[in-house]
């Protein structure tokens, strides 16, 4: 921990913070973090994707609850995972996913639940005289008539600050607002923040646009991998500085050696001009055992570059052949044919059948293979999830126990069991170890590497940039849905962050 | 950032835990069965009439038209999706067959019965994954067009088999083998395949899978619309078949045939333990479910008990099965 010295605040801070801790399944994403935020401060907390921003922001607004540790509002000690006294004492957060009611009027959000009334009876003119005070204040055009679901993400941002600010918040925190908003409405947030924080506000603001955090907060916070690890004055710091203390942290895994792509391996995946949504023009070429990672911000087109490489969107443009043979009408089922499997990104919602046993979920991708007729073979079917199942090491009580009641780890397993079974030419992997425990990780780093060894053509997305340094023979990186570098092996991982934030010009 | 906080799952402590939800599930999965046992148990102590040959095949032939419906509802609410055109489709598809029945034969207009089952569920089923609609209402829509189309074919009157045809026609209402009705005969056949069409087959595990979760079955591979479809046509069948029962035994068929049964059928199968978010269940769920309602009405009669309460206590199961489940699954998250 790199420690700095602080301020003292006279009063009692707007926020203190005393070894914060919380772990999920046994993954610890937050660890003793200690912090102070006076009133009136703006304060920053930067750090990679999973360093435990959101989860501190919601810890503080009682969305949920810390395993250990101590929070104090204005000096008050409050009970952990209580949302109530975080509005109690003025605390409102404003999330990536709004709370906004989308069928009601922008007027009816920002007053939702404390309309002007008299006996019961709504006094729309007086909620509008107060909207008008708040519009004065910070300055937003929005109209106070207009249903909330057909704006703008933008301005439904906006709908949600000016509701804080008429419930009389008095500690704004709010998370990554700027990344939904174009470059105009980002200049007048910023300012609509220092006006605010002139005026007393506190401001919590996470973002990944270092400039801009450094250009609005009196003071800023590094998590990285759950830890705090700087605290201090925004003056201070640059762009690279912040990026130094994000990323610079030891190896504490040891990851398996990829074994060399031989020289005469065939290009195995080919995509050339993928696009749709964000993903604009992707080209990309995996050859037989060759493992290519894709870094980027959460945005920037990474999972949605792999779905479309396994036909899970159908592509607006641009083509996949697999073996140099074109796939046309690209859809799972297509793409499974020609031998590509995707591990996604969420297990939960896209990967396994939560309620249905390890073995049905491990059967579920290669059913055609194992039956008589119409009929499972349940024999068949047994022996060959079984020798999956040990290939990855899947450890369940029962074969025939629901997949939910499995270790995240476990449960992750399965779902490679599920794609290894159909022996895939390509395997697509979104994040192979989110919410996964540190032995079955580095279970399935190894599983990668000897995978790729094996002659398998893997392309991996992962947050976690270590993780994907370590896997990977090349490293793709987007922005914007656009790839703006080529990296080999043992390229500094500052450059592909620095690539990835798009300040490639600010090298550290 | 959507990356951070990700909870994956609430998985529970292996040890106590686990045990728990274990007991959980056993009790869930067996806990209809026993009850349907105590029914039993109760009504042969209580009564001299229960056990006795006659009742058994009257109660097997009552159950046989709810079952059939419980059957083609279970194998719908497990793949996700509800299919109340059930009794719509009853209705409709027995009218078809009386109609046909008098132009040909017998045999003919029933085999044509049990096809216009199949094309009135591959509509539903159509009009459903196309439109995109939840089922609940879509199902709902198409149900008053049937019921409306039952209308139009028989002009509002009773459609009768041709007087030399009668006997033949009510056929359904013969005893079988063991001195069962041939009712309960093909109500059994039909129960037997379809169970192992969702327990044991490559298509009753796609069944499962897109009821539990569609995009993971998606991205599996499986066409989530197909099995959709598939579904309503098995319901289809199911419909058609109770409708000719019921048909056989009045001896005609009309347009209001069974109206509101398709909700009977739904309590069933929840009755016997399927889930109604999809994903679980079993289709010998359904006929228990259907078993106890039948034995409710059944008990009523023996014990000579006021049968104006007969849908409170049906109710009161209903809210008692469901919340009985309920409460199972919390414990064991």
């Amino acid at each position: 921990m790199t420690s700095t010295p602080r301020s003292t605040p006279r009063q009692a801070p707007a926020i203190a913070v005393r070894g914060v801790g919380k772990s999920y399944s046994g993954v610890s994403v937050l660890r003793g973090v200690d912090l102070d935020i006076a009133p009136g401060e703006v304060h920053s907390l930067v750090g990679e994707n999973g360093a435990g921003k959101s989860t501190l922001l919601k810890i503080l607004g009682g969305a949920i609850r810390a395993d250990e540790g101590s929070l104090s509002f204005d000096g008050d000690p409050v009970a952990l995972g209580n949302p109530r006294d975080a509005i109690a004492h003025g605390i409102s957060l404003i999330s990536q996913e709004g709370a906004l009611v989308p069928a009601l009027s922008v007027l009816e959000n920002v007053f939702l639940a404390r309309w002007s009334n008299r006996a019961g009876i709504a006094r729309p003119k007086a909620d509008r005289r107060r909207f008008d005070e708040l519009i004065e204040l910070t300055g937003f055009d929005v109209d106070p008539g207009a249903r909330v679901d057909g704006l703008p993400i933008g301005t439904q941002q906006q709908v949600e600050i000016l509701r804080s600010l008429a419930r009389g918040a008095r500690v704004l925190a709010l998370d990554e607002p700027t990344a939904v908003l174009a470059e105009h409405e980002k200049a007048n947030l910023l300012a609509l923040i220092r006006r605010l924080a002139a005026g007393g506000t506190t401001v919590l603001l996470v973002s990944h646009f270092l400039d801009e955090v450094l250009s609005v907060a009196d003071r800023v916070t590094v998590l990285r991998d759950g830890e705090l690890v700087l605290t201090a004055d925004a003056a201070e710091q640059t762009p690279a500085s912040l990026v130094r203390h994000m990323v610079g942290r030891e190896l504490d895994v040891l990851y398996p050696e990829p074994a060399p792509v031989p020289a005469d391996a065939p290009v195995r995946l080919a995509a050339r001009g993928l696009s749709r949504g964000i993903v604009s023009d992707v080209d990309l070429e995996v050859r037989a055992g060759e493992v290519l990672g894709i870094a980027g911000l959460v945005g920037s087109g990474r999972t949605e570059t792999l779905r479309l490489l396994f036909g899970a969107d159908p592509a607006a443009a641009g083509v996949v052949s697999v073996d140099g043979q074109e796939l046309t009408r690209l859809s799972p089922r297509r793409a499974m044919d020609a031998g590509i499997a995707l591990v996604p990104e969420s297990r939960k919602e896209q990967g396994l059948v939560m309620m249905r046993s390890v073995r049905e979920n491990v059967a579920l991708a290669s059913l055609g293979s194992r039956r008589a007729g119409p009929f499972v073979r349940p024999a068949a079917e047994k022996s060959a999830v079984e020798q999956v199942s040990r290939s990855v090491d899947i450890r369940a009580a029962r074969s025939d126990a629901a997949v939910e009641t499995l270790s995240g780890g476990n449960q992750q397993k399965a779902l490679f069991a599920k794609w290894l079974a159909r022996s895939p030419k390509v395997l697509l992997i979104d994040e192979p170890t989110r919410g996964v425990d540190v032995a079955a990780k580095s279970q399935i780093h190894h599983l990668i590497t000897e995978l790729a060894a094996d002659g398998m053509a893997v392309v991996c997305v992962s947050s976690e940039i270590e993780e994907l340094l370590a896997l990977s023979h090349r490293v793709l990186v987007l922005r914007h849905g656009r790839p703006v570098g080529n990296f080999p092996r043992g390229v500094d991982r500052e450059v592909v962050i620095s690539a990835a934030f798009g300040d490639e010009g600010e090298q550290p | 950032m959507s990356v951070e906080a990700a909870p994956t799952t609430a998985t529970p402590a292996p040890s106590k835990g686990e045990v728990q939800q274990r007991q959980g599930v056993r009790v869930r999965d067996y806990g209809i069965l026993a009850a349907l046992v105590a029914i039993v148990v109760a009504l042969s102590l209580s009564t001299d009439t229960f056990l006795t040959q006659g009742n058994l095949v009257n109660l097997l032939d009552q159950v046989a038209v709810v079952g059939l419906l419980a059957t083609g509802a279970t194998v719908c609410i497990i793949s996700g999706v509800f299919d109340l055109t059930a009794s719509a489709s009853l209705a409709l598809s027995a009218i078809i067959g009386v109609t046909v029945v008098q132009h040909t034969s017998v045999l003919v207009g029933f085999l044509a019965a049990i096809l216009a089952g199949a094309m009135l569920g591959l509509v539903t089923g159509t009009i459903v994954v196309r439109s995109g609609v939840n089922s609940f209402i879509a199902t709902l829509a198409t149900s008053i067009i049937y019921r409306g189309l039952a209308v139009v074919v028989t002009g509002g009157a009773i459609v009768y088999p041709l007087a030399d045809q009668a006997e033949q026609f009510g056929m359904l209402t013969w005893p079988s083998l063991f001195g069962l009705t041939s009712a309960t005969t093909v109500f059994v056949v039909v129960v037997v395949v379809i169970g192992l069409l969702i327990s044991a087959t490559t298509f009753g595990r796609r069944v499962y899978a897109v009821g539990g979760n569609p995009e993971a079955a998606r991205l599996s591979g499986i066409r989530v619309g197909s099995i959709h479809v598939a579904v309503y046509m098995i319901s289809g069948v199911c419909s058609a078949l109770a409708g000719l029962i019921l048909a056989s035994r009045a001896g005609s068929a009309q347009s209001s045939m069974a109206t509101g049964i398709e909700l009977t059928a739904i309590a069933a199968a929840v009755i016997g333990g399927t889930s109604i978010l999809g994903g679980e269940g079993a289709v010998w769920r359904g006929i228990v479910g259907a078993l106890i309602l039948t034995l409710i009405g059944n008990g009523f009669n023996l014990l000579g008990w006021d049968t104006t309460y007969q849908q409170v206590v049906q109710g009161v199961l209903i809210l008692l099965a469901v919340g009985v489940d309920r409460w199972l699954r919390r414990r064991s998250r």
